[in-house]
Formats: C-alpha cells, structure tokens, sequence
C-alpha cells in the first residue's frame, strides 16, 4: 500500500511544471484561482460548483464583529493555495535560527524537525505508518488525506461533507470551503474501534500543514476512533491565516476524540471552525490546545442530536505576548438526556489577553439535558488580561446547567512554598502552571503529554521578572 | 571555627510594622534548640524572615548558615544551602503530585546531570513514607491538597527526611496533631537527629518537647529571646506558664503589639 505513495508525489510534481508561472504571484482570491485550484486537483464538477458558491458566500459575509481584531488581516495579501511540490522547495538554511533552536529546546529529532519546518515532505515513519495503514484496511478504516478521498471514495464523501459546517455558517468556514485543500478524512465502519489513535504525523502527506485544511471523520454507528493532531512544535509559516474546518459525524453509539496540539508562530490569525454531531448515545470529545497564533478564535462545536448524546470540549489556550486567545466551546442540546461538559483553561503573561467564549444551547426537546462548564484562568503578571463570556439558551425548564469560573494569579505563598524547597522561581512557576493544565495533560496521548510539558517549560522561560 | 547557625540583631517587619526586634541565637552542629512564647511574640516572623517570605521585610541584623549570610540568598538559594522549614501552613499546588514535587526539590539540589533515578527515588520515598505511617497513595495525591491540618504536617516532614537539610526549622509541628500523629512525627525528626545536623522548633506546647528532648530552651517575647535555659525551662513553663517570667522580667505586654 506504501507504494501508492510515489505515484502521488509524481502527480503533482507533473502539475508543478504545468501551473509554475501562475502560482508564484498568486496572491489575492478571485473565481479564476479558485478554478484553477479545483482543476490543478482534478475535481469533480459538483466541488467546484461547491467552491464557487462558496466564494460567493464568503464576499457577501461580512467579518465578525465580535471575538478578537481581525483589522490588519488583508485577504488580498494571502496566498490562497501553495502547491506542496513548491514548499518543498525550502531548504533547512532557509529556516530561522530561532525556530530551530525551539525544536532543539523540544528534543524533536532532526528528521522530524525537517518535516515540521516544511523542509521535506515525509517524516521518517514509513515502517509505523505502513503497519497501521495495513492493520487499518483490513478493518475497513479509511484514513487519507481529504484530497485524495474525493477521488477515491466519492460517495460517502460527497454524502457527508459541508453537512456539519455549510459554506454560509460564517465567513471563515466560507473561505475555507472555497480554497479548501488537504486535511485528513477518516470513515470508520460500524463497530469498528480503532486501538491506536489515527495521527496525521503518519498520513505521510505535505499538506498536513496547510493553511486551509478540511478535516471530515465519519464514524460509523458503534465505532470508535481517536485522531490526534498537530504538535507541540511552533508551526513554522510565511502566510499569516490559518483557517481550517473540521467535521464530525458521531453515529448511533460512535465514540470520536479529536485531541489538537497547535503552536502557532506569533503573526498568524488562526481562524477555525470545528463542529460535530452527536446522534443517539453517541459520544464526541474535543481535546483542544492552544498555544500562540495573534489571534486564535476557535470554539469546537457538538450538536447533541440524538438522545443520551455526550459532548465533551477540554481545552487550554495559553497566551503571552501581543497574543489573543479567543477561544471556547458550544454545546447544543437539541434531545433528550443529552449532556456536555466543558473544561476551558487559560494562561496569560506578558501582556497576553484570553478570553472564553462559549455557547449552552437547550433546545425545546432537551429534557433531562444536562451541561457543566468550567473556566479557569491563570494569569501570571499584571500585564495580561482575561474575559469569561458564557451564552446560555435555555428552552426547556427541565435541564440542569452549572458553570463555574475561576480566575487565579501565581500566589506569593505558593511560590515561597516550593522554592523553599529548592525550586528556583521559574521552576516553581512552571511547576504550578503545569498542575494548572494537568486535567488536559492527564488526557493526552503519552508522547504528547511529554512533549506538552516540554513545551510549557518553554514558554514560561523568561516568564519570569 | 564558626557555629552552624548564627542569628544577630535580626530585626523584621510586615507591612511596616517592626516584629522582630534585634533576635540574636548561636547554634551548633548537633543541636535541637526550642523556641517558646506566648502567641504575637513573632516566633512564626522568625521562621519566615530566616526562609526568606516576601511579605516580611527584613530591616536589620545576620542570619549566617556555616558562616554564609543566608539573608543575602533567595529563598531558593537559602534551601539549596540547607536551610528547611517545615510550615505551620504549607500551601496547595492542585495539579502537581506529592512524588513529582519532591523529586523535582531534590533534583533542584543535586542540579543537572546528577539527577536521582526514578527507582531510587521511589524506593526512598516509599521507605520514608512508611516510617512516617503514610498511606502510599500520598506519594501520588496532589501536594498537600485535601490533606487534613495532620497529613500536611506529616508530608512536611517527609519532605525534610528526603530533602536532608542542615538546618530544619519547625513551626508549629505539633499543632492540630492528636497525640499518635505526633509521636510518629517526632520519631520522624528524632531518626533525623546527626552531628551535623541542627533544629530549631518552635511551638507554643511543651508537649511536642516530651519526644523532642531540646539541648536548650528560649522564650521568646516582645520580639526577641528574653530566656534561655535547658529543657527544665520548659518544663516549668508548662506547669506554671508565662507569668512568672514576665513578672521576672518586668514586662507588662509580652506581644509584639499586632492586634
């Protein structure tokens, strides 16, 4: 099956000699590019039609006028679609010092840290994806990248996908769904559970980075799967929006988790639209982090549609720096027994701004439905801010809502505490953010949760007077 | 040669407010001293101006560990020294395990690249934990989270058992301890006893002084030692209390004056 892999590669290098000249100055978003994207990826008509409405949309939508500043980002001076073949190209001189020197701080191998910085294409796990991928087949799990499950599995895309997030939801989801490019797509059939999580590390894929991906899982009634995605590693980018959509589709007593690391470099808007539907008994969990970006507005979404549904968001968002974490969660109700749980956690320092914004919607059918949210901030210096917006909707008497927010400093005590034992301040500060995020920590993957506290170790260096 | 600790002139302050006013002690290697006194007579400043609290200002005076002024140290710097305290109120860190903490100390101690090994931490742990009659699931709840007045005293005095400092200081130990918890915690800092190593106990009780026999005692008021004498002093202390002493020495208000 790894042999399909060179195939891919030589398609689109065949593409790169044909369009060169077009993408190199290809800035700005027109109907002409988006043609030539659908056509460079040899789509159906149906997607490109799609696309098109799509672009419509997005320049009838006006910005959001609330969550964060969005006035310095400039559609026109954005690259809507680079080829793989072209990024590439970069070499690992071109790569900034300091980037590279936050990948040593990380212990990433070198392999790895070429793969994360763009500068190859595969990262070196061809022995580990090829056992997964076989073991995957024979259960009928489909797990590629979204491009290519157009091509090869039509039908069950074409029935599922811009069913979750359509085009018109918001201005974001409509620009994504007109320049849409890579993504993984994961369909995992009925009573299928897969024991280890899928992770797009292993989808030897060069889009894995894009600026526009789609996601869209399928799981199947009674399934199981766990996509994790992202890592710790600051996501190295000249273009400056990130705007991805995810969709979910939980069937009757599916189980999805969706965990995301995400690092982004400090001049990146980081613009997405996650959102899932939880059908009858059926379970999604969202494990979201957030780290840098200028901006990140991001609140992964399950719409509780069958009865017994169970929506789980458990995120951090950590903001330092000229940062602002916009980030939350929705939940909405719509049958009976449903219930949701949210567990936001953020971070502030120097001069960083989080807030939590976040939706509990009960419809009229919600009975016995039951939410508890819980938002905790730590602020770490007199220059950073916090905000806690919580909506709720409340349509039926019978629901049971808590929600509970915490807003906390580093204490004095606290830290006479643990350097009277020793610990230097920046140790015990990051001794005390790290048990701060411990309830997300405790729920990632192994190697993440390492990489994880690698990272807070890191970003709370110079935290500190 | 000079002693293990030494305190002159210490004079300290809290919002302002002068505590300590001009705390003098000599210590040698070995030794258990006590320090006694009616509650707001500064016994808890003491402790907390040695360890270096941010809240208390230190105006004036030496506080020298082997001959090393401490006060010119960070709080991290003064327990890398050797300094302990053990607190009346230890704090809570939600998120952080007992074992994950104390490892981390210890590692702060022994710096980079001479790390302990997990086993043999674990195994020193386990030992220690026991000897104290801790519930091992301790190693792996929270620090001091939900921990009753007792098991924080009892897991400060794990901490100095594996941290081993020279100078241990106790505040408070004994409070909020019923008699069996404070037999154990006194077996704790008995087993703890060396020629190199000295401790400072500070309690309102003579009680804690039944299993802690002290080589000296010191009453303190009014900010400062104003007797010193061997463990008889507490004794009569405890059957006759403070008055005699104040009338001895003419002093009305023994307090430092906080209320």
């Amino acid at each position: 099956m790894a042999k399909q892999m060179p195939e891919l590669e030589e398609y689109k290098y065949g593409f790169r000699d044909e369009h060169k000249a077009i993408f190199q100055s290809g800035k700005g978003l027109t109907p002409e590019i988006v043609r030539t994207i659908s056509e460079m990826k040899g789509e159906p008509e149906w997607m490109l039609k799609f696309r098109l409405k799509s672009l419509e949309q997005f320049e009838k939508m006006a910005l959001p006028r609330w969550g964060g500043n969005l006035d310095e980002l400039d559609f026109n001076d954005i690259q809507y679609y680079v080829k793989p073949s072209e990024k590439q190209g970069k070499t690992w001189e071109e790569v900034p010092e300091e980037i590279k020197a936050t990948f040593d701080k990380l212990g990433i191998p070198e392999a790895e840290q070429k793969f994360l910085a763009g500068v190859s294409a595969q990262y070196e796990s061809e022995v580990v994806y090829h056992n997964m991928q076989e073991d995957l087949e024979k259960q009928g799990v489909i797990f590629m990248d979204t491009d290519s499950a157009l091509r090869e599995h039509p039908e069950i895309f074409k029935e599922h996908f811009g069913t979750v997030v359509p085009p018109a939801d918001n201005k974001f989801a409509a620009l994504n769904s007109a320049v849409w490019s890579g993504g993984s797509f994961i369909y995992v059939p009925k009573g299928v559970k897969c024991e280890i999580p899928l992770q797009a590390y292993f989808r030897i894929n060069s889009e894995n980075m894009g600026q526009f991906e789609r996601t869209l899982i399928i799981a199947d009634e009674g399934s199981f799967v766990h996509y994790v995605e992202g890592c710790t590693a600051p996501v190295y980018s000249t273009n400056s929006l990130h705007s991805a959509v995810v969709e979910i589709i939980a069937k009757k007593g599916a189980r999805v988790r969706y965990t995301t690391i995400q690092n982004w470099a400090p001049n990146i808007y980081n613009l997405v639209t996650k959102r899932a539907v939880a059908e009858e008994d059926a379970t999604m969990e969202w494990v979201d982090g957030n780290i840098g970006s200028k901006l990140t507005m991001k609140y992964p979404a399950v719409i509780l549609k069958g009865r017994g549904a169970k929506g789980m968001v458990l995120s951090i968002a950590v903001a330092g720096k000229g940062q602002h974490q916009d980030a939350g969660a929705k939940m909405l109700h719509l049958a009976p027994d449903t219930t949701s749980t949210i567990v936001s956690k953020s971070i502030s320092k120097h001069g960083g701004k989080v807030t939590y914004r976040g939706i509990a919607s009960f419809g009229r059918n919600a009975e016995g439905a039951k939410a508890n949210i819980k938002c905790d901030t730590l602020i770490l210096d007199n220059q950073s801010t916090s905000d806690t917006i919580p909506y709720n909707e409340i349509m039926n008497d019978n629901v049971t809502l808590e929600h509970e927010a915490t807003v906390s400093k580093v204490s004095e005590d606290q830290l006479f505490y643990l350097m009277s034992r020793g610990l230097s301040e920046a140790e015990a500060t990051q001794m005390i953010v790290m048990g701060f995020i411990e309830p997300f920590t405790k729920e990632l993957p192994m190697e993440y949760a390492v990489e994880m506290n690698r990272l807070i170790k890191f970003e709370m260096e110079g935290s500190i007077g | 040669m000079s002693s293990l600790f030494e305190i002159h002139g210490l004079k300290s302050a809290i919002e302002g407010k002068e505590i300590l006013k001009g705390f003098d002690l000599t210590m040698q290697a070995g030794e258990v001293h006590a320090i006694m006194g009616p509650n707001g007579t500064g016994k808890s400043t003491l402790a907390s101006s040695i360890m270096g609290h941010p809240k208390y200002e230190v105006t004036e005076g030496k506080v020298l560990l082997e001959g090393e002024d401490v006060l010119e140290m960070g709080v991290d710097e003064r327990a890398r020294a050797g300094l302990f305290l053990a607190m009346q109120y230890p704090s809570e860190i939600t998120g952080v395990t007992n074992a994950d903490f104390l490892r981390s100390a210890i590692n702060a101690r022994r710096g980079e690249g001479n790390e302990i090994s997990l086993i043999k931490f674990v195994r020193l742990m386990e030992a220690k934990m026991k000897e104290l009659d801790m519930n091992p699931e301790f190693m792996h709840r929270y620090l001091n989270e939900g921990f009753s007045g007792g098991e924080k005293k009892r897991n400060e005095i794990l901490q100095m058992m594996m941290l081993e400092p020279k100078l241990v200081i106790l505040d408070e130990i004994d409070s909020g301890l019923d008699i069996d918890a404070l037999k154990i915690v006194a077996a704790g800092v008995n087993a703890m006893r060396e020629p190199d190593r000295s401790f400072l106990i500070i309690t309102h009780y003579q009680r804690l002084l039944n299993y802690i026999k002290p080589d000296y005692v010191h009453v303190m008021m009014q900010g400062r030692i104003v007797k010193s004498g061997g463990p008889e002093l507490a004794e009569r202390l405890e059957a006759e209390g403070y008055d005699w002493v104040k009338d001895e020495l003419g002093i009305v208000d023994e307090t430092v004056g906080q209320a």
